[in-house]
């Protein structure tokens, strides 16, 4: 992973309705570093978060990758980026694996991890393999979204309240993966109202809609 | 490191669409079941004799694919916005434009390409000559695929919408028009023994226009969709 990478963001400012749900925002995250964005509901925290992306366009400011712009290269960024947000992203009509090998050939894969191996990481029971995902809990499916993120070779993880529908297993699972992340030198910036325990890890806290 | 490869990626999506359809077979047959029987019901409404059902063959048929090509296009993008996956598809490194056209391929394969076999027997039905069905087949082969592409542009304006479906006739059926009449016109030329070789040049240039251009202003649109 590139250790010098940055993401920063640069007074941002979004409306909403002629509303101002966030003006000036200015934070900086760099390898190793975990971000958890903190506020009431409404506060703006999952705009915040696809504005990250480069989905939804800020009324004001800017976000820069390594003090560029993402807009002047999106796809450089997009290939460093792994997005899990509200909506799963994965189709119900295929089966967990299925849809971890559609995420992995879409994208930059992250080499030599198998959709297999990363099923027995995600801790899903074994009758799961040839169901489709329907069929599965709102948790297991969430496991499967977040499978996203061990399959894919991305620096800058963007999680909108990954320990939704989640049990305690599920819960220290992510933060495992978190933790490991941030130690192999990667990125996160995430949403959630629970603490989270990174085993020594700092997470850096951004609170929104003072 | 590991590179994103942009091949893999469109025939992954390709390969993907196509079996999403499979496995719904049930209702993609709809728009093609929804083709089959407004074509048979014609000749049931109108007097059935053989020479009005001749007359009226191209522009029947003609009509009844475009009114199924609307049906099925409301899906192209539907299931993607609803579980988050188009989100995916536009944070992959990726130009969006062919991911959109691979979309759009596996869209006319599933919806565009069955009304083209299905053609020869519906005109057998309302009693075309054999020097007609030639000419129907390729205005269908050069038609049906300008109806997905200019359609997904509009599918993918009003797919953020909640009761789209009218807007987006009012949309695409204008843009739809011409491929309409000079479609019809060379079936109808065809069977009177006209060169139609205008009106199919007229239709491919269509075709090479919205094969260029299409993709893009989907993929445009999905963008402000996703805002």
């Amino acid at each position: 992973m590139n250790e010098e990478a940055r993401i920063e963001a640069v007074g941002l400012a979004m409306s909403r309705n002629d509303r101002y749900i966030f003006t000036d925002l200015n934070f900086f995250l760099e390898a190793g570093q975990i971000l958890q964005v903190e506020g009431h509901n409404g506060s703006g925290k999952t705009t915040m978060l696809r504005i990250l992306c480069g989905l939804t366009l800020p009324t004001d400011g800017e976000i820069r990758w390594c003090g560029e712009n993402i807009r002047k290269n999106l796809a450089e960024f997009h290939a460093q980026l792994a997005y899990v947000g509200h909506a799963p992203g994965i189709k119900d009509d295929l089966t967990p694996l299925e849809n971890l090998e559609l995420a992995r050939n879409m994208d930059r894969a992250r080499p030599g991890v198998s959709g297999e191996e990363v099923l027995e990481r995600l801790q899903l029971p074994a009758f799961c393999d040839d169901v489709p995902c329907r069929n599965l809990s709102a948790g297991q499916r969430r496991r499967v979204a977040l499978g996203r993120l061990l399959m894919l070779d991305a620096q800058l993880w963007v999680l909108d309240e990954p320990f939704t529908a989640l049990d305690p297993s599920g819960r220290r699972l992510v933060e495992e993966l978190l933790s490991e992340h941030a130690k192999a030198g990667g990125m996160a910036v995430m949403t959630t109202h629970h603490a989270v325990n990174l085993d020594g890890c700092p997470v850096e806290r951004l609170q929104l809609g003072t | 490191m590991s590179e994103a490869k942009l091949g893999v990626a469109f025939f992954t999506l390709l390969r993907r669409d196509l079996m999403l359809a499979y496995r719904h077979r049930a209702q993609m047959m709809n728009p093609l079941l929804f083709f089959v029987i407004v074509v048979s019901l014609f000749p049931l409404g109108l007097d059935p004799e053989p020479e009005l059902l001749h007359t009226i063959a191209p522009g029947v048929i003609w009509v009844a694919a475009l009114l199924a090509a609307m049906l099925s296009l409301d899906t192209m993008f539907r299931s993607d916005f609803e579980d988050g996956s188009l989100e995916q598809l536009l944070l992959t490194p990726h130009p969006l434009p062919l991911l959109v056209l691979a979309k759009i391929l596996a869209h006319w394969l599933v919806s565009g390409l069955p009304l083209l076999l299905l053609a020869p027997l519906l005109g057998m039905l309302l009693n075309l000559g054999s020097e007609g069905l030639f000419p129907l087949l390729a205005t269908l082969l050069l038609g049906t695929p300008i109806l997905s592409l200019i359609g997904s542009i509009g599918v993918a304006l009003t797919v953020g919408l909640r009761g789209g479906g009218v807007l987006l006739s009012l949309l695409i059926l204008p843009l739809f028009i011409p491929v309409l009449i000079f479609a019809a016109a060379a079936v109808g030329n065809a069977e009177a023994g006209i060169d139609i070789t205008g009106q199919l040049a007229f239709l491919g240039s269509l075709l090479a226009a919205a094969f260029a251009l299409a993709p893009l202003a989907t993929a445009a649109a999905l963008r402000i969709s996703l805002n």
